[in-house]
């Protein structure tokens, strides 16, 4: 075994963990507060990817810079989801909301198809890197993880230290209680929708400063997002950061043991283990 | 009157009417001659029968093959606006065949080259069929073709086992898989001496898998230790961990890849992690002019590329080599596709223009477009073209599988003004420069 490798394989996996974790931030923050399973988060996380390229492409706008439309972006996309497919259907039994997030999926892959069709996309984008003996650390990743830790922080700031932070956890707790506290708890759910739809797009656009995608690319980050979501506890932020940290270092450094083609086949199995052990996930559900 | 009297009357009428018989003809007074009527017109040449000639294919338009299909197409074009700026395609019996195309977007997937080459043959009842790109949506192409008894001559696919399978009227243009990189391990000998141990990746896919497959044999009978041979994934995207699986085997070279999406994101993921092997030869990525998009990244790679705008075929070299040439030589097709579409073209090209060339010569050796004729001249094939030469095999296993085109190879290398440009490296008798070795 090669510590060399396997020091640099830490390091990768460590810092596209972060970058997972506020992927599956996003998805966990809706169930926690809904109980909607959102099938249209891999679609969010694409368009946050085409909307970084678009600006750098067509405005020359940094990706970095981008972050800024994005957020925005993804909080309006949220909201206007929310009240076109959800609003009426909340109340409904799951498979209802299931199907609603759903169609909201095709609907979005087939727009985003027609518009950019299905080729390979990339970033024209480096900020160098840092070498120690075979440890090369980029600057793309480093950024990515910065971004991701602030943006982590910034949601945990909103949620604990804002009204409507803590409002939205109320709905969360009790939407009934919560309505009689005076809180609009319906614009708080398509709030909270927003806010999850935002961490799809941040994450999709730092994805996209460091590998190729295409319109496609949301359906394996979509299934990867439930796997840490499980891992990390349904409805826990927290536990999600962290099971995107665990599922990262897994992909990373498994690959130094085994065949690389195995390794979704590992993440599964991970997945089943713990859906079978802990259901409630590493760090418990919320 | 006595009957005496009567007896010589009747005499001398009888013989003055034998005398009339025997007389000769009297020669017939000159008559003037008739008026000299105005001469007919010299009446014009039937003029030959034009008859319509529908190629069908399908173009990955959208997908992960858009870049190399769109290319390929770009090639084939060329070749009809040559063909109908000729006057079309000229037959001894006099009759001109005046191609025309028709295609569908296969969007790069397999289920889509199904149905739609079953479209061309049964509804739009095509002449000829032409293959999309890629040796997985080409091997999905052939089963149709083949089973509704069609002719099509491939290009943009090299996979073996598709050729492999007793075809009777599916030929292959390209260079097969098996001979892909096997020039590689031989250029790695002889630019890098010292070098022992090679590193195989590859994508999953049946062209790659088939190049991976052949060249690790290779390789070890010409002294190499092959110390990873491993597949990744179609769609990856993340080959850090990988590389770093790579990096820590410490290779001399890294030989294989898989298409322009996967090889250009390896090549670049190869230089931000700077992994210090010096010979890197991918698949299918390098030769593409678009490969330079991704920068530094791209100098010293490597790639196995069916034609180069560099290479030498000509009638000379035909004539040197004993074998007929046909077409247009390097030179005219590199310029006329240049002049059109402003830019390089790739092996890509090539073969889409190839495809045409080949399907031409064949309806002017068969002398018309009767199928079986048509696979009879195409048997017969061992010429040279300014794509290479073309021989198909004739045994009834691998009928149609190339026999004699062979892969060059070329490097992207900085030119005195920094600019990223590509050479020939190998073989060394075709070669326009000598090897730049990665960093």
């Amino acid at each position: 075994m090669n510590i060399e490798a396997l020091i640099a394989s830490t390091f990768d996996g460590l810092m596209l963990g972060f970058v997972f974790g506020l992927m599956a931030m996003g998805l966990t923050l809706i169930f926690g507060v809904m109980k909607v399973i959102n099938l249209g988060h891999g679609p969010f996380i694409v368009m946050g990817m085409f909307a970084v390229l678009v600006m750098n492409q067509n405005f020359g706008i940094n990706p970095y810079l981008g972050l800024v439309v994005v957020i925005l972006l993804g909080l309006a996309t949220g909201i206007v989801v929310y009240f076109v497919s959800l609003h009426r259907v909340i109340n409904s039994p799951e498979l209802t909301t299931l199907l609603a997030t759903f169609a909201v999926n095709m609907m979005l892959i087939g727009a985003l198809t027609i518009v950019f069709s299905t080729s390979p996309r990339g970033l024209d984008i480096s900020l160098g890197s840092l070498q120690f003996g075979k440890v090369t650390i980029l600057g793309t990743r480093v950024m990515a993880v910065a971004i991701a830790i602030a943006v982590t922080i910034a949601l945990y700031f909103f949620l604990y230290r804002t009204r409507q932070g803590k409002s939205i956890r109320a709905v969360a707790n009790n939407r009934g209680a919560a309505e009689l506290m005076g809180i609009n708890s319906t614009w708080m759910l398509a709030l909270s929708f927003g806010i999850g739809t935002m961490l799809a797009m941040i994450s999709g656009a730092l994805l996209a400063t460091m590998f190729s995608f295409t319109v496609l690319s949301g359906g394996g980050l979509e299934t990867k997002s439930f796997v840490i979501v499980v891992l990390g506890g349904l409805g826990n932020p927290t536990g999600a950061l962290f099971g995107g940290i665990i599922i990262g270092l897994l992909e990373s450094m498994t690959t130094i043991f085994m065949p690389v083609s195995w390794v979704p086949v590992l993440e599964f199995v991970v997945f089943i283990l713990i859906l079978l052990v802990r259901p409630n996930g590493i760090f418990g559900a919320r | 009157m006595s009957k005496l009297f009567r007896l010589m009357w009747i005499g001398m009428v009888l013989g003055m009417l034998v005398l009339a018989a025997c007389a000769p003809a009297p020669t017939p007074a000159p008559t003037a001659a008739p008026p000299t009527a105005a001469p007919k017109p010299t009446e014009a040449p039937k003029p030959a029968e034009t008859k319509k000639l529908v190629l069908g294919f399908t173009a990955s338009q959208t997908g992960a093959q858009q870049v190399a299909s769109k290319k390929q197409i770009e090639g084939l074009q060329l070749w009809l606006d040559d063909v109908k700026t000729q006057g079309g395609i000229k037959t001894k019996s006099g009759v001109i065949y005046m191609p025309e195309m028709k295609f569908y977007d296969d969007e790069s997937k397999t289920d889509r080259v199904q149905a739609l080459y079953t479209k061309l043959i049964l509804e739009d009842k095509v002449d000829f069929l032409l293959s999309p790109y890629s040796s997985t949506l080409v091997k999905a192409a052939a089963v149709v073709s083949e089973q509704n008894d069609k002719v099509m001559i491939t290009a943009g696919a090299a996979d073996d086992a598709t050729m492999e399978q007793g075809f009777k009227k599916t030929f292959q243009l390209y260079t097969p898989a098996s001979r892909y990189l096997t020039g590689a391990a031989d250029a790695l000998k002889k630019f890098v001496p010292s070098a022992k141990k090679v590193a195989i990746i590859y994508e999953k896919d049946s062209f790659s898998t088939s190049v991976a497959n052949a060249l690790q044999p290779y390789a070890k009978s010409i002294g190499f230790e092959v110390v990873l041979f491993e597949g990744y994934d179609t769609g990856s995207t993340d080959f850090a961990p990988f590389i770093n699986k790579i990096v820590a085997t410490n290779p001399d070279a890294i030989l294989g890849g898989g298409h322009f999406a996967d090889g250009t994101t390896f090549a670049k993921q190869l230089f931000e992690k700077k992994v210090p092997v010096p010979f890197v030869s991918l698949l299918v990525a390098p030769p593409e002019p678009t490969f330079k998009d991704i920068g530094d990244a791209a100098v010293g790679i490597i790639g196995p590329s069916q034609w180069e705008p560099q290479v030498t075929y000509s009638a000379d070299s035909a004539k040197a080599a004993n074998m007929a040439y046909y077409g247009p030589n390097n030179k005219a097709f590199v310029d006329a596709y240049v002049a059109k579409y402003k830019e390089a073209p790739s092996y890509h090209s090539a073969g889409g223009y190839a495809q045409g060339l080949v399907l031409q010569k064949a309806i002017e050796d068969a002398d018309g477009v009767d199928p079986a004729k048509i696979v009879a001249a195409l048997d017969k094939f061992n010429l040279m073209t300014f794509y290479g030469v073309i021989k198909f095999s004739t045994d009834a296993k691998t009928h149609g599988k190339q026999d004699a085109h062979t892969m060059v190879y070329m490097q992207w290398q900085k030119d005195s003004a920094g600019k990223l440009v590509t050479q020939i490296v190998w073989p060394l008798e075709a070669k326009s420069a000598d090897p730049v070795l990665r960093k």
